[in-house]
């Protein structure tokens, strides 16, 4: 199966005038139709600067993309002329965020910011687009969408907030949906209804989806593939069932053994000790090596290059060096270039 | 136990007044209505809940930071609501607070020293410079964190570190009783598993009970005894953990439990979730009868009008609900099933 979405060696750093924070500093990873990859780490592991590269959300300046390839369709995101880019963005390429109050206009109705995106990518005539909008808002589970279609974001709860915004996400039927943690802002019973949804929803449209979290719940619950970024960095990536059961990176088994289950009750949690790094200036040798409990002296000076593993793993340590068959740098293209 | 509770909160209400637009009519929103609950000495008892439960308010009122309506709120056999505020200055010595958000929560134009000691200048404690050092020297000791913090302000912090300094306040004046109100749930998860083991910690060491307020099951299994499911202002089951989590009774715990996703796709792909349909009620207008009925897929007739109350199920393990669908078999969601 040729995947949807290819990005290689993606940097997106922020150019401040002080310094510069290596946000995203070498990422891979390919997204094959009807599948969810989950992106997981903490805060400021780069994750939603990923996607906001993908959609070049991004602010230019501070932000820029100093290197790497998002190739959509064999073509390259990052070079294609901000024409063509509007036509891929929210059209075959849309976005879920993570907090629906604030990511909807509070001055248009429900019904014309869907019919809004309709419009903009389809040719369609209002009538339709509003007839449209209510199809989409009934299929996301909203009541009544004939009358709610008219009601304003502020008059949505937040679970029917996050539906409408995923009825816009739907509107044009995209090849790739970026998720940004969608579920955070919401009770579990909702996170429940939702991801069941995007699930159902996936399942009819064929839609590839990125799962950004930090709920390693939601991914054990959503996702077919796992990467698990550090610093700015891939420093895993595995099939769903391999990572739980047989963590390779150092920080994936500290994530992993943090995390309280309600299905087992531990004396202890097994946390990771210390603060996640400072991204500014970058790093000499693994960024995770201070937090490490399984640290080597090489670690401290040698940046580990990404060893690819039996069952199309990766793994971003020098510890799995003797099991790996190959390995890349996280900088490379598809050309090989770095 | 023939101890005495710590804290025994007796049918406590709390109303507020409120319109239901601006020129609407008046109505009152039942946060808290008619909860009963003890908690022992050196327990950790958690109050469960969806956003809109209650479970914040319900924290405020044992604290004495909001004036019930009606019920009562004992501590260590007091009544605080006939207290004098001198006296009620006094008792609260013994029961202090830590924050769900550690941004917000700690001044920013203080030092962390003073803010660690502004409850000693506050009482009147430990004035002599020695017994202050000393004091000062055990309780950092005990929550981790370092002395150079001291004289440095909170946003110098992360999150976690903040949190360690919002635990240290709560502690110094060796309170018996500690609200947590989420304390976690800003953090990332594997600061989360420091902060939790810290707050284990400092129970057993100082003999701690806690008022473990939280929306997170997963949280709440790892450190607490004994549970308090809310729904709408009211407590709709308790029981100790193991019970609660083992052989639920109420419909909205076994459809709450169910919800909350599993850090394991073994489990994930076998388990049962029941999804409920709809949001919570508005605590405006709570539905007739019993609270949940218009969610639960137990609702016999006259769930719609008796309002259920809280009646032993099984030994020392209450619910609120007459039906009693869990009585003979136990709930397809429970965690004794997988």
């Amino acid at each position: 199966m040729e995947p949807v979405l290819s990005v290689r060696g993606l940097r997106t750093h922020f150019v401040l005038p002080e310094r510069t924070v290596q946000a995203v500093d070498g990422l891979t990873y390919d997204l094959y139709p009807g599948k969810t990859l989950a992106i997981v780490g903490e805060s400021g592991s780069g994750k939603s600067v990923h996607a906001l590269s993908i959609l070049r959300l991004l602010p230019e300046p501070p932000a820029k993309v100093v290197a790497g390839e998002i190739l959509f369709q064999g073509r390259d995101l990052l070079k294609m002329p901000s024409e063509e880019m509007r036509a891929v963005r929210g059209n075959r390429i849309a976005m879920i965020f993570q907090e629906p109050m604030t990511s909807l206009n509070p001055v248009l109705t429900v019904g014309e910011q869907i019919a809004e995106a309709i419009l903009l990518h389809q040719k369609k005539t209002k009538e339709e687009a509003w007839a449209k909008s209510v199809d989409l808002l009934r299929k996301v589970g909203i009541p009544h969408p004939e009358e709610r279609v008219n009601d304003y974001p502020h008059q949505f709860s937040g679970g029917m907030r996050q539906r409408a915004m995923i009825a816009i996400a739907l509107s044009c039927e995209p090849d790739v949906l970026i998720a940004d943690e969608p579920t955070t802002a919401l009770d579990v019973t909702i996170q429940a209804q939702i991801l069941e949804l995007m699930k159902d929803l996936q399942r009819e449209y064929r839609m590839a989806i990125i799962l950004i979290t930090h709920n390693i719940g939601v991914v054990a619950e959503m996702a077919d593939d796992v990467v698990v970024m550090y610093a700015g960095r891939p420093v895993e990536h595995a099939p769903i069932g391999e990572l739980f059961k047989n963590p390779k990176h150092p920080y994936t088994k500290g994530l992993l053994a943090s995390v309280p289950s309600i299905y087992e009750r531990k004396e202890r949690l097994e946390a990771i000790s210390g603060q996640p790094p400072d991204l500014t200036g970058g790093f000499v040798g693994c960024p995770f090596a201070p937090r490490c409990p399984a640290v080597l002296e090489r670690c401290a000076k040698d940046d580990p290059p990404q060893f690819h593993l039996k069952g199309g793993r990766m793994s971003n340590c020098w510890k799995t060096e003797e099991e790996s068959e190959e390995r890349s740098h996280r900088f490379e293209t598809a050309k090989g270039e770095r | 136990m023939s101890e005495r509770p710590i804290l025994e909160v007796t049918d406590l209400k709390k109303h507020f007044a409120a319109r239901k637009s601006m020129f609407g009519e008046k109505t009152t929103v039942k946060a808290v209505d008619g909860v009963s609950f003890n908690v022992m000495p050196q327990e950790s008892f958690a109050v469960v809940g969806e956003s809109g439960c209650g479970k914040t308010t319900l924290g405020k009122l044992v604290l004495a930071l909001e004036k019930p309506t009606s019920g009562r709120v004992l501590f260590d056999g007091q009544d605080m609501s006939k207290m004098s505020a001198g006296a009620v200055r006094k008792l609260r010595r013994e029961m202090q607070v830590i924050f769900q958000d550690p941004y917000s929560s700690l001044n920013p134009r203080m030092t962390v020293e003073d803010i660690i000691t502004e409850p000693w200048v506050i009482h009147g404690m430990h004035k002599d410079p020695a017994v202050r050092a000393k004091k000062l020297a055990k309780l950092l000791d005990d929550c981790g964190i370092a002395k150079t913090y001291l004289p440095r302000h909170p946003h110098e912090f992360s999150g976690g570190q903040r949190q360690r300094v919002g635990i240290a306040r709560a502690l110094a004046l060796d309170p018996r009783l500690v609200v947590a109100d989420e304390p976690v749930s800003a953090l990332d998860v594997s600061i989360q598993a420091q902060i939790l083991n810290l707050l284990k910690d400092l129970q057993k060491e100082r003999k701690l009970a806690y008022l473990f307020i939280s929306h997170d099951f997963s949280v709440v299994r790892h450190l607490c005894t004994r549970i308090a499911v809310m729904y709408l202002g009211r407590v709709v089951e308790t029981a100790d953990s193991e019970t609660l989590f083992n052989d639920p009774q109420h419909p909205y715990t076994e459809a709450l439990l169910s919800a909350v996703p599993v850090p394991d796709p073994s489990i994930e792909k076998r388990r049962k979730r029941i999804l409920l349909t709809g949001d919570v009620p508005s605590p405006l207008k709570p539905p007739s009868g019993c609270r949940f009925h218009p969610r639960c897929r137990y609702m016999i007739d006259s769930c719609r009008v008796d309002d259920p109350a809280l009646t032993e199920a099984k030994p020392a393990h209450f619910a609120a609900c007459p039906v009693r669908p869990f009585k003979d078999k136990c709930s397809e969601a429970a965690l004794v099933s997988l």
